[in-house]
């Protein structure tokens, strides 16, 4: 034991103490971000983060050292896009997991998507609701075993990319925690990006997916299992059995709500 | 170089699993909550890549390149 | 009309947020702000539905807007879970309810007052409100003025419980200067005081609102939580702790929110007791009973929310009868039942038909029957 600092304590409001379960890849994406925005040279006070019910949503709360607001379950993008409106000048970082993003919070998902209001959303994938004990999500693979599911899932998953980019989303990535270098440096991207950024991280829940797939408690199996499952894509690659990640779309120059907004208030005639 | 936050630890192994150079391995006591920790067995192979640090859970390594 | 009063209301008040879902009988108030708002320097947002109005409302109250959303019964439903984490985070907003006929899509075209409850006791857990029911469109415009000022002052969310009546009511009304207008601002926290400062849950006052954006290092959440922001899901004391202080906050502030009107109650041995669209008919009902000589009188909680039953109490004390005047199956009736405490007889008169406007001559009969 030695008296040194983690070079990204100073994010911390009292200390990094996540309680997540040993090896939940929530700690590997927190500090993703984090390094992110250490690079981007950012004031932390500039930044605001939203937050979603379930694991994911104890990622900034209450641990980050800013503005942090978390919500009810599936409303993080809804009650992000309120706080952007209001506040043009800050940057808006939504947490939220599979469940919150996907199934409780979709309508939002989809209309922050077409709205394109300047927000950036990290999605948490383990394909599960790991805080409530496990229960099948619309990410869950079928066949799947749940606490809900005992006799195997039967639905299909969303492939959640898709949905955002076929909704209109202007920046879309997909990467997992074993991709942590990759997935900090989009974040820097996507902060950059005038336009709603959404980035969905495959990540371990080595509780209750983790009994699924014969790994429980083997965070270590599950982030090969991440390498081995997935390819990087780029455009001319021939699809293949594998999840693709990477940036998917990065589409500038589509008016972004904010601006809307203002260009709407001097049509108005509002002169300040 | 590596230095390890016993105390924060988990025992998750992503650390040793990550590491290129067979660095670290799992310690034979346990910390005050009950996990084991890693330890250097190698600090000759470390090449200062970072893996651990940047793979850690809990914030609890710093890889620090300007020793010696 | 006093959909439009009320928007103008919000605006005079200093709305800079308005976001909603269009529905009958709320969706003039929407209109008129997706144009007005914007000629202010605010902002406008049709969400997708009320779930996201009302969460971007919170959003957009932790950004430093003042926020409102107007909607009806159904909306109202669909806003519950978020109204009660704006009153867990104290978060200052307006919410206007047009009640129309229900239950589910029930009758637009209706009016009635059925969502009394539904305001107060919609969303899972105890916590108090504050909610005030205009009459008139006059009173949509001055009591959206009231309902910014007291969210703002309390940091809590006010509603406006009107109906189809009065939303789609046209009267003239008269508009303040901006001057003549007594405008009310949170109070908003100077500086970051490190880790365990006081955001919430003052047990004196109303603790200054860490507004985002201003490195103040806000942490908001729904989940039972420390003055400090900081979350404790276990503890029972701290529970007890919020659900009390959440509830006292607005009961020890009863003389400034409480807002009743009497009329002819003096020697009444008649109390009629009515609230929102039923007032009017029984304000005109009691002056008709009057000038036959009938003792009746006329109380009108104009705050329902919190109810004023000391006052009720004190006029049970006083009064043979306590006829309840509303639009529904009896919703203030209970309220004033026990408050009354058997002190005195209380009869609850809807209209003839649920929906309809009461008539005067109906609340004069059962006066008569009450003697």
């Amino acid at each position: 034991m030695s008296d040194f600092d983690h070079p990204l304590k100073k994010y911390f409001r009292n200390g990094i103490n996540y309680k997540t379960c040993p090896g939940c890849g929530n700690g590997i994406i927190s500090a993703s971000i984090l390094r992110a925005i250490d690079s981007s040279g950012k004031d932390f006070d500039s930044f605001a983060f939203v937050s979603g019910i379930g694991c994911s949503g104890w990622i900034p709360s209450p641990f980050y050292n800013t503005d942090v607001l978390h919500v009810t379950h599936g409303r993080a993008i809804a009650a992000a896009t309120g706080l952007k409106l209001a506040l043009p000048e800050i940057n808006v970082m939504v947490i939220a997991g599979d469940g919150d993003t996907g199934a409780i919070g979709g309508n939002h998902l989809i209309h922050g998507a077409r709205r394109n209001i300047n927000i950036t959303v990290i999605t948490v994938n383990n394909r599960i609701y790991g805080m409530t004990g496990g229960q099948a999500a619309p990410t869950t693979p079928r066949f799947s075993p749940t606490s809900s599911s005992p006799f195997g899932t039967i639905e299909r998953p969303f492939d959640l990319c898709r949905i955002v980019e076929a909704a209109g989303g202007t920046f879309v990535a997909r990467w997992t925690t074993f991709h942590t270098r990759q997935l900090s440096a989009t974040i820097r991207k996507a902060l950059d990006h005038k336009g709603f950024s959404f980035i969905e991280v495959l990540s371990q829940c080595p509780v209750h997916y983790g009994k699924i797939e014969g790994m429980r408690g083997n965070a270590p199996a599950m982030m090969e299992q991440l390498r081995d499952n997935t390819y990087v894509w780029k455009p001319d690659t021939v699809k293949n059995d594998k999840i693709p990640v990477g940036i998917f779309v990065h589409e500038m120059g589509i008016p972004e709500m904010t601006s809307e907004i203002e260009r709407l208030r001097i049509k108005a005639g509002y002169h300040e | 170089m590596i230095h390890i936050n016993s105390e924060a630890c988990k025992g998750c192994g992503i650390c040793i699993s990550m590491c290129p150079s067979n660095v670290l391995t799992f310690s034979d006591e346990f910390n005050s909550t009950g996990f084991r920790y890693p330890v250097v067995k190698n600090s000759d192979s470390c090449t200062g890549c970072g893996n651990c640090m940047v793979y850690c859970p809990d914030f609890a390594i710093v890889v620090k390149n300007d020793e010696e | 009309m006093g959909n439009l009063a009320c928007a103008e209301g919000a605006l005079a008040a200093g709305c800079q947020f308005y976001a909603g879902y269009p529905i009958t009988p709320a969706s003039e108030i929407m209109q008129h702000m997706s144009g007005r708002i914007f000629q202010e320097g605010g902002t406008f947002l049709q969400t997708e539905d009320e779930i996201a109005a009302m969460a971007s409302v919170i959003g957009a109250s932790w950004g430093g807007a003042k926020a409102m959303t107007a909607t009806c019964g159904p909306g109202i439903s669909l806003m519950q879970e978020n109204i009660g984490l704006a009153v867990m985070t104290e978060t200052p907003c307006v919410i206007v309810n047009v009640q129309r006929g229900g239950p589910s899509t029930g009758s637009t075209g209706l009016s009635s007052q059925g969502d009394l409850f539904q305001v107060k006791y919609g969303s899972q857990g105890d916590y108090p409100v504050i909610a005030i029911a205009p009459s008139s469109p006059q009173e949509m415009y001055e009591h959206t003025i009231w309902a910014f000022n007291k969210s703002e002052k309390y940091r809590t969310p006010v509603f406006v419980l009107s109906d189809r009546l009065v939303g789609h009511m046209s009267e003239s009304v008269d508009f303040y200067l901006p001057e003549d207008i007594n405008i009310e601002n949170r109070k908003i926290r100077e500086k970051y005081d490190g880790p365990g400062q006081e955001m919430f849950l003052s047990p004196e006052g109303v603790a200054p609102m860490p507004v985002f954006g201003r490195g103040l290092k806000a942490h908001v959440t729904g989940s039972s939580h420390y003055p400090d922001g900081s979350r404790n899901v276990a503890d029972a004391e701290l529970m007890d702790y919020i659900i009390k202080t959440l509830k006292n906050k607005i009961e020890r502030s009863l003389k400034d929110i409480s807002l009743t009107e009497k009329e002819y109650m003096e020697d009444a041995e008649i109390a009629v007791v009515s609230w929102g669209s039923t007032f009017r008919s029984c304000l005109s009902a009691v002056k008709d009973c009057r000038s036959m000589g009938l003792p009746a009188g006329s109380f009108r909680p104009v705050t329902v929310w919190p109810f004023p039953e000391n006052e009720i109490r004190e006029i049970s004390e006083k009064v043979k009868t306590i006829i309840v005047c509303e639009n529904n199956m009896g919703q203030l009736y209970h309220m004033v039942r026990s408050a009354a405490l058997d002190k005195a007889k209380v009869v609850f008169l809807p209209p003839e038909k649920l929906g309809t406007l009461i008539k005067p001559a109906r609340i004069v009969e059962k006066v008569r029957e009450a003697l």
